[in-house]
């Protein structure tokens, strides 16, 4: 009744190839998109911003580059973290030696300075499939990490091994350093995400998107259609590593403010994001949205259940959130493989018939 | 046997061209197994050649020798008058030879039109910055590219199917949508492996009709591997018969039919 197809004809091959086919999802989407841009920055305040939002939009931007490696690629990668952290020192070298750029720019330099050395971690992954590039990815998270701890031009020689974010400006506005308004903060990752949500989203509908999904199921077929295995597996790694740097670049600069590399983008990052992308959904750009916003809300909702309405201790709290956000993930892998993103589908499909199933 | 180089006119009429394809002497061994022992034949424009024999021929072997999964040990592929220098199966590809598989290899988790479109991979030439840009070139370019690919779903009668999950598919039509896939690429020379394994007589028939109709409209060379003997007389103008990777016989189906050697290879007699 509210979610239909029928009566809404396509009368070019143009109209049927856009994101979003059906009408009420194209209008739902500009909703969203009036929202985010032109409500929330309004009622913003610090807490939001640093407890869901921040966190939120910049892992959806994290999430969306591995899905395109794992789900749409079918490449393991366990390195997020690691390229993360490149994004990150990258965007610092960047900041501190060219204080007068833009921090546009500075953020999309260090995506492509990710991609180049994601491309290069990427290499394994002609010879190497499933488990065995996942570890070689590992190798890249550990390796990374390490690099970044241990010479210290990365880290501008400072005597504590960390990196500040100096505060810088985009157009006379203060995006990064302590005294960066929240709205500030908020709208700079929310137009990273959009920008990135929107290059995903046209790769993977076209040329570019079929050929990455057709080596991750089958890459003999693939091959013998005319794609180089190489060019497709490559671009994969090159388009993820620029969204996860660019992820990186946002969550040092923009949302810490200072990062010791091993504590913010150790191994552990890879996995909580690997998990956004499994519990969002494999090969769904909105199912990178949905597992985003599950694992960083999650831990805030069972915080605020916990300490604030049943005012247990917060030792407590913070042991049992481990549990239970382990026991979800578990439960979801079980029962819904395919993700959020694959429930999302189903409930569209009941929908489209209600309130008659058949 | 015919070996006139400008080609022949077949019973019902077609007029045959020149060679497309020719295998010389072509040998492929797997450490002391032989698979294929120099063996020679050639494809000519626009006719449908067959490859038989009994199980464990060398057919599928052959085949892929041709679409470049195989390196023959010995001999020559010269593809269009001239001698192919070794290649990896996607530049195969993209000189134009295009096939299907004997277990069908779709691409599952897309759907049938995604499916179809990876045909046509050849033909896009936008760069991945004008892909992420989509307005403009990268629309346009996929547009024109559905338009071709529509005209193959049409020609096929899978429209009905063409958003559905390849997943979901019976398998008579995921057979149909792999041929679909192959003739998107519009291949200057299609290769079929056993199009019509495991279906029912309709949907044989059914494919057999869509193989003719593909070879009379577009003008397709077709090599196929087939066992139903019924089919491969019926729908080819030459026949390569292999037994134990040698070739034993070359010729029209009539020929074939009565040639001693393929008799004996189908009806068995030992091998001494």
């Amino acid at each position: 009744m509210f979610y239909r197809e029928a009566g809404d004809f396509k009368t070019s091959y143009t109209a049927d190839s856009q994101t979003f086919p059906i009408k009420f999802d194209r209008y739902r989407y500009y909703v969203v998109l009036a929202v985010a841009f032109g409500i929330i920055p309004f009622i913003i305040n610090d807490y939001w911003a640093n407890a869901l939002l921040l966190p939120f939009l910049i892992y959806a931007i994290a999430a969306i580059g591995l899905n395109i490696l794992v789900g749409y690629c079918g490449q393991v990668s366990l390195g997020t973290g690691g390229f993360m952290a490149v994004g990150a020192y990258a965007c610092y070298k960047l900041m501190t030696a060219f204080p007068d750029v833009s921090m546009f720019i500075h953020v999309l330099l260090a995506g492509g300075i990710t991609a180049i050395v994601g491309v290069l971690f990427g290499l394994p992954s002609l010879r190497i499939k499933g488990f065995y590039l996942a570890v070689a990815t590992l190798a890249a998270q550990f390796f990374l990490v390490w690099l970044f701890n241990r010479v210290p031009w990365f880290y501008n020689y400072s005597a504590s091994g960390q990196i500040n974010a100096p505060e810088r400006d985009v157009f006379g506005i203060i995006i990064t350093g302590p005294n960066a308004p929240a709205w500030a903060t908020y709208l700079f990752c929310l137009i990273f995400l959009s920008f990135c949500a929107i290059i995903a989203r046209n790769l993977t509908r076209g040329t570019t998107g079929r050929t990455w999904m057709a080596i991750r199921d089958m890459d003999i077929a693939a091959e013998i259609i005319g794609v180089n295995p190489l060019k497709a597996k490559l671009t994969a790694f090159a388009v993820s590593s620029f969204f996860v740097g660019i992820a990186g670049a946002l969550f040092f600069a923009v949302y810490l403010g200072a990062v010791e590399v091993g504590e913010v983008f150790g191994i552990q990052k890879s996995f909580l994001v690997l998990f956004m992308v499994i519990i969002g959904g494999l090969g769904s750009i909105f199912g990178s949205f949905a597992g985003a916003a599950f694992l960083v809300l999650l831990p805030v909702v069972l915080k605020v259940v916990g300490v604030d309405v049943l005012g247990w201790p917060t030792d407590i709290v913070a042991h049992l959130q481990l549990v239970i956000v382990g026991a979800l993930i578990i439960t979801f892998l079980i029962l819904e493989p395919h993700g959020l993103a694959q429930l999302w589908r189903v409930a569209k499909e009941k929908l489209r018939l209600w309130p008659f199933p058949h | 046997m015919l070996d006139n180089s400008e080609g022949y006119v077949t019973e019902d009429g077609r007029k045959i061209g020149g060679v497309v394809m020719e295998m010389k002497n072509i040998t492929l061994r797997f450490g002391g197994v032989v698979a294929i022992k120099d063996i020679s034949f050639d494809i000519r424009e626009g006719e449908i050649r067959a490859i038989i024999g009994p199980n464990g021929a060398g057919k599928s072997s052959m085949l892929n020798v041709i679409s470049g999964f195989y390196v023959p040990q010995e001999g020559e592929v010269w593809f269009h008058g001239s001698k192919r220098p070794q290649m990896r199966p996607f530049e195969v590809a993209q000189q134009g030879i295009a096939r299907t598989f004997q277990n069908i290899a779709l691409f599952e988790g897309m759907s049938v039109l995604d499916n179809v479109m990876t045909g046509r991979l050849g033909y896009m030439k936008t760069n991945i910055f004008q892909q992420a840009l989509w307005k403009g070139k990268a629309e346009a370019e996929e547009t024109e590219n559905r338009e071709a690919v529509e005209k193959i779903i049409d020609f096929l009668e899978i429209q009905h199917i063409r958003k559905t999950p390849v997943s979901r598919l019976p398998y008579g039509l995921k057979k149909r949508v792999e041929l679909a896939r192959a003739l998107a690429a519009e291949p200057k020379l299609l290769l079929l492996d056993e199009p019509m394994a495991g279906m029912n007589v309709e949907e044989k028939e059914d494919m057999s009709r869509f193989i003719l109709d593909v070879n009379d409209e577009f003008g397709t060379t077709i090599a196929l591997i087939e066992h139903d003997m019924g089919v491969v007389m019926d729908l080819s103008d030459r026949v390569v018969v292999m037994d134990y990777g040698k070739k034993i016989g070359d010729g029209t189906p009539d020929e074939v039919r009565n040639n001693q050697e393929v008799i004996d290879a189908y009806l068995g007699v030992s091998h001494d």
